[in-house]
């Protein structure tokens, strides 16, 4: 009972500082359970970003409800993700009781151009940490240049790819091309006995 | 019945929409044609309300459509239920992770997901430094070189950078200075 509570409290505490979409949770997410508490890794969560962003529904909440099956099962599953959303909900009742202008505010508004600073600066680190696992050939490097570029550029393009179809086509590209590469590895290892 | 119906909307919403939380934008106007529990003006607004809070667009327009048609109860069931398809297909997901870690293909798929992966979290960067860190209607007003850029926020965002690497404070209490820095300077 314990550990569901000390679930539900952690992911309410995130819930309520995950400005900025979800991967914009990743850092808080990497010091409350990757440092702190030691719940997970910084690989599994970046797996749980990529699985998250190619099932339904929303990625900071898919990787609530795994990190919380992870340590707990279905219960902590449940715990995590409806910690997850409690912040948000109340959040969203005072202001629909009371603030009916909250986000024109100008203190607002001030408020949250100062967080966005602060938003990139702790997605660049994240991105930073993650790259020596993540781009360790050339092939995950094209493969990172082309899906960034097809995301940056999403404004630009006259066409535009769902993030999860781009998601799968990775998968599946990796599925060949480390096939491909073990092909090579056996070959030149039986060239090499020969 | 509103509240069925409520829970009905929203858990299609959380089954259908794939990737980040402006995926159900789509859903909830559909869900605002079909039944008046807001308008497409409430969705502005709470795009606009999602940027300023935690909260994901999706989670809040439930709970904003749930409150507004049946109280603080239909705000909350109608937030659960946009929740709770994902939860089900996550804990199978996992079940399935667990058993097939060691897989061949899955770990292939992997090898590209992981690239994937991190190259939307650069994208997902990349998008929020264009509106914190460069002021084009500026630069378009003045054409002044020096006006693109948002002096002030590239500042703190060195600062914090810097600081980051030298404090090894919580990412939240960063925030939570910028969001100060951010009111105190009118960013």
């Amino acid at each position: 009972m314990n550990q569901l509570l000390d679930l539900y409290w952690t992911f309410l505490k995130i819930g309520c500082v995950t400005f900025g979409g979800g991967y914009a949770m990743l850092p808080i997410l990497e010091r409350e359970l990757v440092t702190k508490r030691q719940w997970t890794t910084m690989d599994d969560l970046r797996d749980y970003f990529s699985i998250g962003q190619c099932t339904p529904g929303i990625i900071s909440l898919n990787v609530s409800t795994f990190i919380g099956q992870k340590r707990c099962g279905v219960k902590g599953a449940i715990a995590a993700t409806v910690g997850f959303l409690t912040g948000p909900i109340i959040i969203i009742l005072i202001i629909a009781s009371f603030l009916k202008n909250f986000a024109t505010l100008e203190i607002v508004q001030h408020a949250f151009a100062g967080i966005r600073v602060c938003v990139c600066v702790l997605i660049l680190q994240a991105v930073l940490r993650l790259w020596k696992k993540s781009v360790i050939d050339p092939f995950t490097l094209a493969l990172y240049l082309i899906i960034f570029a097809l995301n940056a550029l999403s404004g630009v393009l006259p066409f535009k790819i769902p993030a999860a179809v781009l998601v799968i086509c990775a998968g599946i590209i990796g599925i060949i091309a480390s096939e491909i590469k073990n092909r090579k590895g056996q070959s030149s290892a039986k060239g090499g006995e020969a | 019945m509103v509240l069925l119906r409520l829970m009905f909307e929203f858990a299609k919403t959380g089954l259908f929409s794939v990737g980040g939380g402006l995926a159900t934008l789509p859903f909830l106007y559909e869900i605002s044609d079909k039944t008046g529990w807001f308008s497409h003006a409430d969705i502005a607004d709470m795009i606009a309300v999602s940027e300023s809070t935690p909260g994901a667009i999706g989670i809040n327009m439930s709970t904003y459509a749930g409150f507004t048609t049946s109280g603080i109860l239909g705000g909350v069931l109608a937030s659960l239920a946009l929740a709770f398809p994902s939860v089900v297909i996550i804990l199978i997901i996992a079940k399935f992770l667990e058993k097939y870690r060691q897989n061949k293909l899955v770990d292939g798929a992997f090898y590209g997901l992981r690239a994937a992966s991190i190259a939307m979290i650069s994208a997902a960067g990349i998008n929020v430094a264009k509106v914190a860190l460069i002021n084009l209607s500026a630069y378009q007003l003045t054409g002044n070189l020096m006006d693109l850029f948002n002096i002030k926020a590239i500042i703190l965002g060195i600062l914090i950078f810097i600081g980051q690497k030298k404090l090894k404070w919580s990412p939240v209490i960063f925030i939570a200075l910028s969001a100060v820095v951010g009111i105190l300077l009118k960013f």
